[in-house]
């Protein structure tokens, strides 16, 4: 199976006002229709990881390394990922606010994209936008065509930027947090629409995330970034019931369910990620590690294959043994 | 019960273009006793913060009447309101925004002292903002830094030793850990619950997660576009809720076992969302409830006692004895 | 409690050549004043009977000329910067002080407090500053005091405009909030927490406000209603040299030449200044 998405050692640097480094050294695939969550907190550099696949950074970033999607090399020179963008690549923000215009109408902003991108007839367009507006369950896709963004509800504002990210009929979407701003109610709708449209129109989904719950429920595969390197990656299921790592297990610990209502304290990692910037020998996550050593101090860990999952770790927990 | 603070009917209203109003708070009733913890929680735009915000003075009633130990409050004269500002507090959701980044955190966590205790000398209040940088387990040198060179976990801990070093009686905390990451979030509820019980403080604990309220809260008020629709015991709420839209709540949180995620996805109900003002005299859940009945439209259910120490706001709470459960119909 | 930005802000600064050179320019231009006439031979209003209306470099010890009274015209003009930058600075110094306490108050206030307080600001917006001006130096006299009083009355109205501007998004901050928890009154807030977080906005605009004062100062002298025999400001020098333009050119070149570096300098500075204040580039 031939990769749709190809990542190789992508970095990135941050050059002012000091040289940061946000992304290190990151290897990802992703297949069609496979969809994979890459799953991580303020400063693990995911949210650089997506912007610079689709020449997005700012001004002051500079991505090196490959990132080949259907072959072809994005991070050229110029803005070498501009063809893909819109077109074999959708993205949906996090704040859909990000991908509407503010002052357009939502049925303008579709038709423009499905001409642009689709090559139809404006009279095709218009009642091709219809449609995805319906595709997105909108409640009265008419009249929404009529909108403005802000006349809409948060819910039904994402709804219509997915809409928009479609209109190009993408064969990879990018979704950064897409369900963070919203109600947790209208969380699981927009949840089961995102995986409803994958299925539906055989995309490709690489999802950036901090949500377990969110990543549970659509992605087949987790990347799990701290501090700007992938710390573990593997299956959903295998990896949320046996995680190696022991940030992963920690991340999984902390999360607040109803299922465990007891009145002790909260299971947390202690202490803080590193800001950006920090040089550090030895492994990132060693300072906050319950499972920490000499050596970890000193060298950093490699991401290491394991049979369908790799992890970066000198000490992993063994499956089925808890920390 | 030794009520300790009692807002009665309490009504917040906004004003939007051409006249209209928005009522962000529609009746509120509610009463705390001392020590005691009582979790608030809601989705944006159900008036839960501008709740909060009004107990504390720093928002208008529209109508209604707020009692702190017996005497009201809500309509005090801004100096007079002053006086009581050391008894009382608030825990800002922004972490980042709620400092000023002209001053340093220890700056910042002494203003409090400045206002309310004048008096004081100037070494006694570094002791005690050192004192209370290590009560919220921070490191002193943190104290000597601006907003913007601090992650949002330290300034939270910051914004609580800010809160507490008047030694307030009553605490209102507004979404204290939802903009802060999964990993720090934990700390943060360990702290404001060891915290609370240190220091014996009735609280007011407001947010949109269900879980976190759950984990801190002795008794939860679900509240919902500016009503209260469920008043329960902690677990009553968690295993037998009788409002629909608490039921809503308990289905939709996300959880990160892949089983049970994947239920959830398969039984989300795809409704529409709400339309803003569906209605004035009908329930006001009434166009998303799957259990809707004609007279839900009509007229809107008033919040009464249903079972034991259960307050419910729905025409057909009685139906339920064991609560809602996610498989009746 | 200020300077923690305030230090970033000046490496901004430091990095920006042109701000830079200007800033050294202003403050040689200033020492010039300060510390030239001690230097130089002769004084303001030293006549020299010998060397009448002389172009620069002719007759000796005179830099720079003189003027038809024989004036030494590098001191002259030194004085009368030393003059000008005092009115300015004497002027500017009122508008901050009466504009940022006037529209903090305002800003904050919000509500009826905030609207009467603005029409009054417009009020007298609308009154013709000249007119005005005429009307003080009938009532005062003509003279440094007059126009002081006259550029003040006029200098704070704008900047209250801004202040409150400012002051109306900063009260909508939630830091402001927190103070009003934690017990503080307005003074205090307004003190502590607002005008502290405006003086980026008010340190640029007194900075542009200067050289405007200058200008309207020098233009007041110009009309013979500002300052007065003996002191004798830039805009008196102008308006003697202009009279002499056909005889004497340098007699205007000079002080207007000196006009034009310092209106120049500081409206440069004060946009270099604005730009390392932007809080976006942080």
């Amino acid at each position: 199976m031939s990769a749709l998405l190809e990542i190789r050692a992508l970095t990135v640097d941050f050059l002012a006002p000091r040289v940061v480094r946000a992304v290190d050294g990151v290897d990802l695939a992703l297949g069609p229709r496979e969809r994979l969550a890459i799953v991580g907190e303020s400063g693990s550099g995911k949210t650089q990881l997506l912007l610079a696949c689709t020449g997005l950074l700012a001004a002051n970033g500079r991505a090196t390394g490959s990132v080949r999607f259907e072959g072809r090399e994005l991070l050229g020179p110029g803005d070498a990922a501009a063809p893909a963008r819109g077109r074999g690549i959708g993205f949906v923000f996090q704040d859909a606010g990000g991908s509407l215009t503010p002052h357009r109408r939502i049925g303008d902003q579709l038709i423009e994209v499905a001409m642009a991108a689709r090559g139809m007839p404006k009279r095709q367009a218009c009642d091709e936008s219809l449609a995805m507006l319906g595709r997105v369950r909108l409640p009265d896709p008419g009249s929404t065509m009529n909108a403005y963004p802000h006349e809409l509800s948060g819910g039904m504002r994402q709804r219509a930027a997915i809409a928009l990210a479609l209109a190009a009929r993408p064969r990879l979407l990018f979704a950064d947090e897409p369900t963070s701003a919203l109600d947790v109610t209208v969380q699981a709708e927009v949840m089961a629409l995102l995986d409803a449209l994958c299925r539906d129109f055989g995309m490709a989904l690489l999802l950036v995330t901090h949500d377990l719950g969110v990543v549970a429920a659509l992605a087949g595969r987790i990347a799990v970034m701290y501090a700007g390197r992938i710390v573990e990656e593997g299956d959903t299921d295998e990896l949320l019931a046996n995680p190696a790592h022991p940030y992963t297990a920690g991340l999984l610990a902390s999360v607040l369910s109803l299922s465990a209502l007891e009145d002790g304290e909260l299971a947390t990692i202690p202490g803080a990620p590193p800001r950006a910037g920090e040089t550090i020998q030895g492994c990132r996550f060693e300072p906050r590690c319950p499972r920490r050593r000499e050596r970890c101090r000193v060298e950093g860990p490699r991401l290491e294959a394991g049979g369908t999952s790799r992890v970066a770790c000198h000490y992993p927990l063994d499956a089925g043994r808890s920390p | 019960m030794n009520a300790v603070l009692e807002v009665r009917e309490a009504a917040v209203r906004y004003a939007l273009a051409r006249g209209r109003t928005i009522a962000a708070v529609d009746g509120v009733t509610l009463s705390l006793a001392e020590g005691e913890i009582v979790g608030l929680v809601g989705e944006s735009g159900c008036g839960k913060s501008s709740l909060g915000r009004a107990i504390l003075g720093l928002v208008r009633l529209a109508s209604g009447q707020v009692f702190w130990k017996g005497r009201r409050i809500d309509s005090l004269p801004r100096r007079e309101f002053r006086a009581l500002r050391g008894e009382m507090q608030l825990v800002f959701q922004d972490p980042h925004a709620c400092f000023d980044p002209r001053m340093t955190l220890a700056e910042s966590i002494a203003e409090p002292l400045r206002a309310l205790a004048a008096g004081l000398q100037e070494s006694a209040r570094t002791v005690r903002v050192e004192s209370a940088l290590d009560e919220v387990g921070l490191d002193r040198e943190i104290g000597t830094r601006y907003p913007h060179q601090a992650s949002g976990g330290q300034l939270q801990r910051a914004g609580i030793a800010r809160a507490l070093i008047v030694a307030p009686q009553f605490m209102v905390c507004d979404e204290p850990v939802s903009a802060l990451d999964v990993s720090v979030q934990g700390q943060i509820v360990n702290l404001l619950a060891r915290v609370r019980r240190e220091h014996g403080l009735a609280c007011l604990f407001i947010s949109h997660n269900l879980a976190v309220v759950a984990r801190l809260a002795e008794r939860i008020l679900v509240m919902y576009r500016g009503r209260i629709v469920e008043v329960a015991a902690r677990e009553t709420i968690v295993r037998a809720p009788r409002h629909p839209y608490t039921r809503l709540l308990l289905d939709s949180v996300p959880d990160p076992h892949p089983q049970a995620a994947r239920k959830l996805l398969a039984a989300v109900r795809e409704s529409s969302a709400p339309l803003a003002d569906a209605g004035a005299d009908g329930c006001p859940f009434a166009s998303r409830c799957p259990w809707v009945l004609a007279r839900c439209r009509t007229s809107a259910p008033l919040l009464r006692p249903v079972a034991d120490q259960q307050l419910v706001a729905c025409h057909r709470a009685e139906e339920w004895p064991k609560g809602l459960t996610p498989a009746a119909t | 409690m200020t300077l923690g930005l305030g230090r970033e802000a000046l490496d901004a600064l430091r990095r920006d050549r042109t701000a830079v050179v200007c800033l050294v320019v202003l403050g040689l231009l200033v020492l010039a004043t300060l510390a030239g006439p001690a230097l130089l031979d002769y004084r303001e209003d030293e006549i020299d009977w010998s060397h009448m209306a002389a172009a620069p470099f002719e007759a000796p010890g005179h830099w720079l000329g003189t003027d038809r009274l024989g004036r030494d015209l590098l001191v002259r003009t030194l004085h009368g910067l030393r003059i000008s930058l005092a009115i300015a600075l004497a002027a500017t110094l009122v508008s901050l002080v009466i504009g940022v306490a006037w529209g903090a108050l305002a800003g904050f206030r919000r509500g009826r407090t905030d609207a009467w307080m603005m029409r009054f600001v417009d009020v007298l917006y609308s009154l013709p500053q000249v007119f005005f001006v005429i009307i003080l130096t009938v009532v005062f006299g003509r003279g440094s005091f007059t126009i002081l009083v006259a550029i003040g009355a006029f200098g704070w109205l704008t900047m209250a405009r801004i202040v409150r501007g400012q002051a109306l998004a900063l009260r909508e901050r939630e830091f402001i909030d927190a103070a009003i928890v934690g017990g503080a009154g307005t003074a205090r807030i307004l003190a502590r927490h607002v005008v502290p977080n405006l003086l980026g906005p008010v340190i640029v605009y007194a900075t542009l406000t200067l050289p405007q004062v200058i200008l309207v100062e020098s233009f007041l002298s110009f009309l013979g209603i500002g300052i007065q025999e003996p002191l004798a400001s830039l805009g008196n020098l102008v308006a003697d040299g202009a009279a002499e333009l056909e005889t004497a050119p340098w007699m205007l070149a000079v002080p207007a030449a000196c006009l034009m570096l310092v209106v120049f300098c500081f409206n440069f500075l004060g946009d270099s200044l604005r730009d390392a204040l932007d809080p976006r580039d942080r």
